[in-house]
C-alpha cells in the first residue's frame, strides 16, 4: 500500500508526490497541498481523526479519508532538508 | 455629485479582511442579503481625500475564483459581470502577512481578470515578531501594482489605502500569469470561438462547479457549451492551473520576502497541544461553555428584567396616559408587547455573539471544529454544528443565527431544523410549574424525582436533535459537497472593535429580520385574546360584576385571597382598605378572564378541544396553547388570566392550578397523565413564532420553517398523546 498522509506520524514530515483521486477539492490545492511541497502532522483530533496538518506554511485540518488520497514520501528523521 | 468609486474587498477568511472593512467605512455600513439567497452582503462608504466617496462592498471569503460554494461564487459573479451596478472600478485583496503565499494565489486571479487590483498586506506589525522582511517597492513592480501595509490593530496605513483607492485610475490593467500554457491547443480553440471575451475569464465560467446566476449563463450560454472537456480533465487542468501560479508566486516571494525561522514559533504548538488535547481540551472547551451557559441564562436575566420592567411600565402609562379604546389597547397591549417580545431576545443575542465573536477573533472556534468533528459526523453534522446546537440550549434564535459559519449548505441546514429540539430556557418556566404540580415528591439514588424529570427533558431534547438530525440526512437530497477543509489559523489576541460590529449587526439584524414578523404575530394573538362578537363578551363587565353581587367570588377568587391573607393584618387600621382593594383586583381579573374565555381566542381554544382533549387538556389548556405559540412562557401568563388570577404570582396560579378538576372525570385536571403529556408535548412542538420567524429569515423561504412546524408538532402530539393514554 501506498504512502499517504495520513499514515504520517506527530511531527513526521513528507514530500507530497501525487492525489490518487482527481475530485479532491480545489480548496486543498489553493491552500498549497500541491506535489512537491512538505507536509507535516502536526496534531491528530482525540478519536484519530480529523488531522491537522502543515503544508506549505497553511494549517488546514482534514479528515483521514481525504488523506488518504494525498500520496507523499515519508521524510525520514536523519535527513536535513 | 460625482460618481463614487465601487471597490471590492476580497480575501482569505481570517486574513482581517473584515477589520479593513470596519476601519474603512467606520459606522457608515449595513448587512443585508443578496436578492434570493442567504449570502450576506455587506456595504458601507468611506470618505477619500478630496472629498470622493466610495462604496465599498465586502465580498465573502475565498481562498480563489475556483468557486465550491454559494458565496464564493457571489464573489466571482460580480468580478465577472460589468453589468453589474456592484461591478468594481477597484478590487482590494487582503492578505495577512504570515500566509502572503497562498493569498498572492487569488491576487493572481483578480489581477487576469483585468480588474485594477491593490494589495493589502495587514497585520504587519506581526512582521518583526514572526521575523519577516518584504521588499514592498520591488514586489509592486513584479506584480505590477501598488500595495498598502496595513495594521488595523495598530490602525497604520489606512490612509495610504485611501489614497491608493482615490488613484485607483492609475493602476495597471495588466494581467500576472498567461494561463494558456496549460493548455495551448485548448485556450488557442477558445479565443478563437470567443474573439471578443478575455481566455480567462471564458476559462473561468468553463470551470465553476456552481451555476451562476441568469444573465451570465445567457452571456456565456455558448461557452459552456464548449466544456467538451471531461470533468476530471477539467480538474486536472485547474489543478495544473494552481501548480502555475504559485511556480509564479513562488519565484516573486524568493526576492522579496524573507522569513527568520529562528523566529518565535512555539506559543502555536504549545496551545495546539494542551486546546485539542483528548482529556484537556475537552475539559477546556466544557468550561468555555459553561461560561457561555452562564452569561446567556444567568447574566442577562438581569438586562431582561430591565427590559421586561421598563414595557410593562410603558404599557401602564400608554394606558393612563392616552383616552381609553381600541387605538389605546391596540398600542398597549398588541404593539408594545409585541415589541418588548423582541427586545426581550436582544441580551441573550448579543451575548452569545460576543463569544462566539471573541472565539472566532481568537482561532479557538477551528480547534473547537476539529475536536468535535468525529463525534458529529455520524448524524450528518459536522463540529461546525456543535456551538450553534448547544447554545440552542440558551435560546434557538441566536443559535440558528449561529449556523451562518457552516458553509455545508446541506449541515447547515440540518442544524438549523434540529436546534429548536433542543431545550431552552423558555421552556423552563413551563416545566417547573408543571413539575411542582405533578411530579411526586421522593428521590431515587439521591436525586429527586422532579429533577430527575426535568433532567429527562434536556436528555429528550437532545436526543430528538440528534434524532431528526440522521433522519434528515438521509432524506434531504441535497447536493453540496460533503469536504472538510478547515484552516487552523493561528492565535490571536481578539480586535475588541471587531468583536463590537460583530455583536451590533447580529442583534441588528435580528431586530430588523425577524422582529417584523414577531411583531405582527402578536398583534394578530393581541386582536384575537381582545375581541369578541358574542353577547357575552361585550356585556362581560356587567354580567361578571352581577354574578360576583349574586354569587359571590368564582374559586380563583378565594385562592388569591387566601394567598394574599398572610399580608392583611386585621389590627392595621388599613385592613379594610386593603381587603377593598384586594376585591377590586379580584373582579377586574374575573372580567379580563370570562373577555378571554369569550374571545375569538376563547373559541378557537374551544374548538381544538376535541384535538387536544385525547392528550387531557381542555380548552382553557388548549388557549394556552394556542397563544404560547407566541413564545412558550406565555403558556404560564395565559393560563393565569383565563384562571382570573394576577400575573406572575406563582404561587397562585399553582394553587389555582392545583384546583381545578376535570368535569368529565371529577379528578384534579393537573394529574400526573396529563401533566407528562403536557411537559412532553412543550419539550418537541415548535412552539415559537420567533425561530419560526428566524428560520425563515436564514433559509429565505417559508418551505423550511413550515416544515418544521409540522414535523415537531405532529410529533409532540404524537408523543404527548402517548404518553398520556398509558399513563391515565
Amino acid at each position: 500500500m501506498e504512502t499517504t498522509v495520513a499514515h504520517l506520524k506527530r511531527g513526521q514530515r513528507g514530500i507530497i508526490k501525487e492525489f490518487t483521486e482527481n475530485l479532491l477539492p480545489i480548496k486543498l490545492l489553493e491552500l498549497g497541498c500541491l506535489p512537491g511541497n512538505i507536509v507535516e502532522l502536526v496534531q491528530v483530533a482525540p478519536l484519530n481523526d480529523p488531522i491537522y496538518i502543515n503544508v506549505n506554511g497553511s494549517h488546514i485540518a482534514i479528515r483521514r479519508e481525504m488523506a488518504l488520497h494525498i500520496a507523499l514520501d515519508i521524510i525520514e528523521d536523519n535527513v536535513v532538508i | 455629485m460625482s460618481k463614487q468609486i465601487n471597490v471590492a474587498l476580497i480575501g482569505n477568511p481570517n486574513t482581517g479582511k473584515t477589520s479593513v472593512f470596519n476601519q474603512l467605512t467606520g459606522l457608515n455600513q449595513k448587512v443585508g442579503n443578496y436578492p434570493g439567497i442567504t449570502v450576506e452582503k455587506k456595504e458601507g462608504i468611506c470618505k477619500l481625500p478630496r472629498g470622493v466617496k466610495a462604496h465599498i462592498l465586502d465580498l465573502p471569503g475565498t481562498y480563489s475564483l475556483n468557486t465550491t460554494s454559494l458565496d464564493e461564487s457571489v464573489a466571482v459573479e460580480l468580478l465577472l459581470n460589468k453589468n453589474d451596478k456592484d461591478h468594481p472600478d477597484v478590487a482590494i485583496v487582503v492578505s495577512d502577512v504570515e500566509n502572503l503565499k497562498r493569498n498572492l494565489l487569488l491576487f493572481t486571479q483578480i489581477k487576469d481578470l483585468k480588474i485594477p487590483t491593490i494589495l493589502v498586506i495587514n497585520m504587519a506589525d506581526r512582521m518583526s515578531r514572526k521575523g519577516i522582511t518584504i521588499d514592498i517597492e520591488l514586489l509592486e513592480k513584479k506584480l505590477n501594482s501598488k500595495i498598502a501595509l496595513v495594521s488595523t490593530r495598530k490602525e497604520t496605513g489606512i490612509e495610504k489605502l485611501r489614497e491608493l483607492i482615490a488613484d485607483y485610475k492609475s493602476l495597471p490593467k495588466t494581467q500576472n500569469v498567461n494561463i494558456s500554457v496549460i493548455a495551448p491547443d485548448y485556450f488557442e480553440k477558445l479565443s478563437t470561438t470567443f474573439p471578443k471575451e478575455d481566455v480567462y475569464k471564458l476559462w473561468l465560467v468553463i470551470t465553476q462547479d456552481v451555476n451562476f446566476m441568469p444573465l451570465e449563463k445567457t452571456l456565456f450560454k455558448d461557452a459552456t457549451s464548449f466544456a467538451t472537456k471531461s470533468k476530471s480533465e477539467l480538474k486536472r487542468l485547474q489543478q495544473k492551473e494552481t501548480i502555475l501560479r504559485y511556480q509564479f508566486i513562488n519565484g516573486i516571494l524568493k526576492e522579496t520576502y524573507k522569513v527568520d525561522v529562528n523566529a518565535a514559533k512555539g506559543f502555536r504548538a504549545t496551545l495546539d497541544k494542551v486546546l485539542t488535547h483528548k482529556v484537556f481540551g475537552y475539559l477546556i472547551f466544557f468550561l468555555i461553555l459553561l461560561t457561555i451557559f452562564q452569561a446567556i441564562y444567568g447574566w442577562s436575566e438581569y438586562p431582561m428584567d430591565l427590559i421586561d420592567g421598563f414595557f410593562a411600565s410603558a404599557t401602564e402609562w400608554v394606558k393612563n396616559t392616552l383616552p381609553p379604546g381600541v387605538f389605546t389597547n391596540l398600542i398597549a397591549e398588541g404593539i408594545l408587547s409585541g415589541i418588548g417580545g423582541i427586545v426581550i431576545f436582544i441580551p441573550q443575542i448579543a451575548f452569545l455573539f460576543l463569544f462566539i465573536a471573541l472565539l472566532e477573533e481568537t482561532g479557538y472556534m477551528s480547534r473547537v471544529v476539529f475536536l468535535m468533528d468525529r463525534i458529529m459526523r455520524p448524524f450528518g453534522l459536522s463540529g461546525k454544528s456543535v456551538v450553534p446546537l448547544i447554545s440552542g440550549t440558551a435560546c434557538a434564535i441566536p443559535a440558528v443565527m449561529a449556523t451562518r459559519t457552516i458553509e455545508n449548505w446541506k449541515e447547515r441546514l440540518i442544524t438549523i431544523l434540529v436546534t429548536p429540539f433542543t431545550t431552552c430556557s423558555a421552556r423552563l418556566p413551563v416545566y417547573l410549574i408543571i413539575i411542582a404540580l405533578v411530579i411526586p415528591e421522593g428521590s431515587f439514588l439521591g436525586l429527586s424525582y422532579k429533577a430527575l424529570t426535568l433532567m429527562s427533558l434536556y436528555l429528550m431534547g437532545f436526543g430528538a436533535a440528534i434524532l431528526s438530525a440522521v433522519i434528515l440526512n438521509k432524506i434531504l437530497k441535497i447536493k453540496s459537497k460533503s469536504f472538510f477543509v478547515v484552516e487552523m489559523p493561528n492565535y490571536k489576541l481578539p480586535l475588541l472593535k471587531n468583536v463590537g460590529y460583530t455583536v451590533l449587526e447580529k442583534t441588528k439584524s435580528f431586530v430588523f429580520g425577524a422582529g417584523k414578523i414577531i411583531l405582527a404575530i402578536s398583534i394578530i394573538l393581541w386582536f384575537l385574546g381582545s375581541n369578541g362578537s358574542s353577547d357575552e363578551f361585550k356585556n362581560a363587565e356587567t354580567i361578571v360584576t352581577n354574578r360576583v353581587e349574586q354569587e359571590g367570588f368564582s374559586t380563583s377568587s378565594e385562592i388569591y385571597f387566601d394567598t394574599h391573607q398572610d399580608g392583611l393584618d386585621i389590627n392595621n387600621p388599613n385592613a379594610s382598605d386593603q381587603q377593598k382593594e384586594l376585591e377590586e383586583r379580584a373582579l377586574a381579573q374575573e372580567i379580563a378572564g370570562y373577555k378571554l374565555e369569550h374571545s375569538y381566542m376563547g373559541h378557537m381554544g374551544k374548538a381544538i378541544e376535541p384535538i387536544v382533549r385525547p392528550l387531557g387538556y381542555d380548552w382553557k389548556i388548549g388557549i394556552a396553547v394556542i397563544t404560547s405559540f407566541a413564545a412558550r412562557e406565555v403558556f404560564v401568563g395565559t393560563l393565569a388570566t383565563i384562571y382570573s388570577v394576577g400575573n406572575d404570582e406563582e404561587e397562585t396560579i399553582k394553587n389555582r392550578m392545583a384546583a381545578e378538576v376535570n368535569p368529565r372525570t371529577q379528578k384534579p385536571l393537573f394529574n400526573l397523565a396529563s401533566g407528562v403529556s403536557l411537559l412532553l408535548f412543550y419539550a418537541f412542538a415548535m412552539q415559537c413564532m420567533s425561530t419560526l420567524a428566524v428560520v425563515k429569515r436564514e433559509t429565505n423561504s417559508w418551505k423550511w420553517p413550515a416544515g418544521q412546524l409540522v414535523f415537531m408538532s405532529l410529533f409532540a402530539y404524537i408523543v404527548a398523546l402517548i404518553a398520556y393514554q398509558l399513563l391515565k
